[in-house]
């Protein structure tokens, strides 16, 4: 053989840029459909699991308990928590023989955002919590001085933390919009249904197209990378406002 | 007033629609191998176009797809495994299986053939040649279709390739073209429908060994989930669809499939 068998991946590799950067911009339809369904899906849940993990973050960082540092051990372990294990739970609670089966969510987008929120929630309560108990602990005197209630001193330190919380945020929209273990299960990859990014990529590599997958994957990249420079734009627009 | 009319009109008509929209929707639980090769995406616009209903297709392996079909998940199953699928039957699930379209399994293998089985069309002494020889061989171990298939063949090899699990014998877990491209990276020999064979993008070196027993045909049948067992199955568009399938109309869009010039799917519904 002339080329060696790297170079050869190489050029794949290089053909699946070329592919992605065709793709994206001849706004193929199905294409433009798999992308909103994965921001939608993950958003959706990024934003339910910040409402539920942020004030769970919170009131641990600030409360003193017997076992709490169980709780803490609990909520950083399920930050480990298998894409696979919980899509398995999500179809078991909503399959038609499941308690939940009557709702008729499996295998639509509802479900799909079910399972991503289980998976994100420990991750923006294990990381916000991080983040609040060291400001707590500058706070903490300030509180004590203006007789704050506990609801009170959880939402001053949502508020004063908010930026910091964005990164937690992305954190959690990170692992929920790269994950396909649990969204394949419960969403089934159905074309035009519950057809996602990373569920169309395995479904590419699975068919042998390597470089449709791997342009997929390229296009992912470049979702994930466009949602974080959102973010961080809206962060330093607003901290510039602060100051002005 | 007329403004809160037209307001409450245009909801209800939302959600007439919406609930229309449901009712013509079915999820068809199938095979891996039926969705890959392409075939889902020939047939699925024309029956839309000609009854409007909405067919999903949720592609998993065969064992998988008849047990999210217990689970009622689903309103007609169309697999390649006829005993289990006659054992869904019995039990009540199935109102009633037909035989559909079938068509045969392959040996692919790289083009070195390191257990020097090409061109043989015993499948039983091809395999024991590779079980002899302790060549590699990429099995699908997740009792699919084609991995009941595999098993069924080993049995009558007198050979056991459980032993050797790890070894030669290599279980990948995974659906048919996942298990062929880690096949096809380790240099195994990989038993293959020959749809999925034909319409998968990464051959590489590899190319079909052996083919032609008798033993390697792969028959798929239909079955719509029994009402019964599944209240909440839309038991009217899943028989419209079996329906169709199996009609003149239908066998004639299976027949009508073809990748790199080659016809998939062979229809061999009963006549009705």
């Amino acid at each position: 053989m002339f080329f060696p068998e790297h170079l050869e991946n190489l050029h794949s590799i290089g053909e699946a840029f070329a592919l992605a950067l065709q793709l994206v911009l001849s706004g193929d339809p199905d294409l433009l459909e798999i992308v909103a369904l994965s921001l939608r899906v993950s958003l959706t849940a990024t934003a339910v699991a910040c409402l539920i993990g942020l004030p769970i973050g919170a009131l641990v960082a600030i409360s003193r308990f017997r076992g709490r540092t169980i709780v803490l051990v609990v909520m950083n372990a399920l930050m480990g928590l298998p894409p696979v294990v919980v899509g398995l739970l999500v179809y078991l609670h909503l399959s038609r023989s499941g308690p939940l089966g009557f709702l008729g969510l499996l295998y639509t987008p509802t479900a799909m955002i079910i399972a991503q929120t289980i998976l994100i929630a420990p991750i923006v309560a294990a990381l916000s919590r991080q983040v609040l108990e060291d400001l707590h602990a500058e706070y903490a005197e300030q509180f004590r001085s203006l007789c704050l209630t506990r609801g009170q001193a959880v939402a001053a330190l949502l508020w004063d933390a908010r930026y910091s919380l964005l990164t937690v945020g992305l954190a959690g929209f990170g692992r929920a919009v790269a994950e396909v273990g649990a969204v394949i299960i419960v969403g089934g990859n159905i074309d035009h249904l519950t057809r996602v990014m990373t569920t169309a990529i395995a479904l590419e590599t699975s068919k042998g197209d390597l470089a449709l997958a791997l342009a997929l994957g390229v296009v992912l990249l470049a979702i994930s990378l466009s949602v974080n420079a959102a973010v961080q734009t809206l962060r330093l627009t607003a901290t510039r406002q602060a100051y002005v | 007033m007329i403004r809160r009319t037209v307001g409450a009109s245009a909801i209800a008509l939302v959600f007439a629609s919406a609930a229309a929209a449901q009712d013509q929707s079915i999820i068809v639980q199938s095979t891996t191998s039926t969705a890959n090769s392409g075939l889902y995406d020939h047939l699925l616009p024309l029956f839309q176009d000609k009854t409007g209903i909405q067919v999903n297709v949720v592609a998993v392996g065969t064992g998988q797809a008849i047990r999210n079909a217990a689970n009622c998940d689903g309103d007609v199953l169309l697999v390649h495994a006829k005993a289990s699928e006659e054992e869904f039957v019995a039990a009540g699930f199935g109102a009633e299986r037909t035989d559909l379209m079938y068509n045969d399994f392959v040996i692919v293998g790289p083009a070195d053939d390191p257990a020097g089985i090409r061109g043989m069309s015993d499948a039983q002494a091809a395999l024991t040649k590779i079980g002899q020889q302790g060549a590699l061989f990429a099995s699908r171990g997740d009792d699919s279709g084609t991995h009941k298939k595999e098993v069924s063949l080993w049995a009558d090899t007198g050979i056991d390739p459980a032993d050797a699990s790890g070894e030669w014998y290599r279980e990948t877990g995974s659906g048919m073209g996942a298990t062929l491209n880690a096949g096809i990276g380790m240099g195994a020999y990989v038993m293959t429908d020959r749809a999925t064979w034909i319409s998968f993008g990464n051959k590489q070196d590899y190319a079909i060994q052996v083919e032609g027993d008798e033993d390697l045909f792969n028959q798929y049948g239909v079955i719509p989930i029994s009402p019964e067992k599944c209240p909440s199955v839309n038991s009217e568009a899943a028989q419209t669809f079996a329906d169709w399938l199996v009609s003149d109309e239908g066998q004639d869009a299976i027949a009508a499939y073809r990748v790199a010039d080659q016809q998939l799917f062979f229809p061999n519904a009963p006549d009705s």
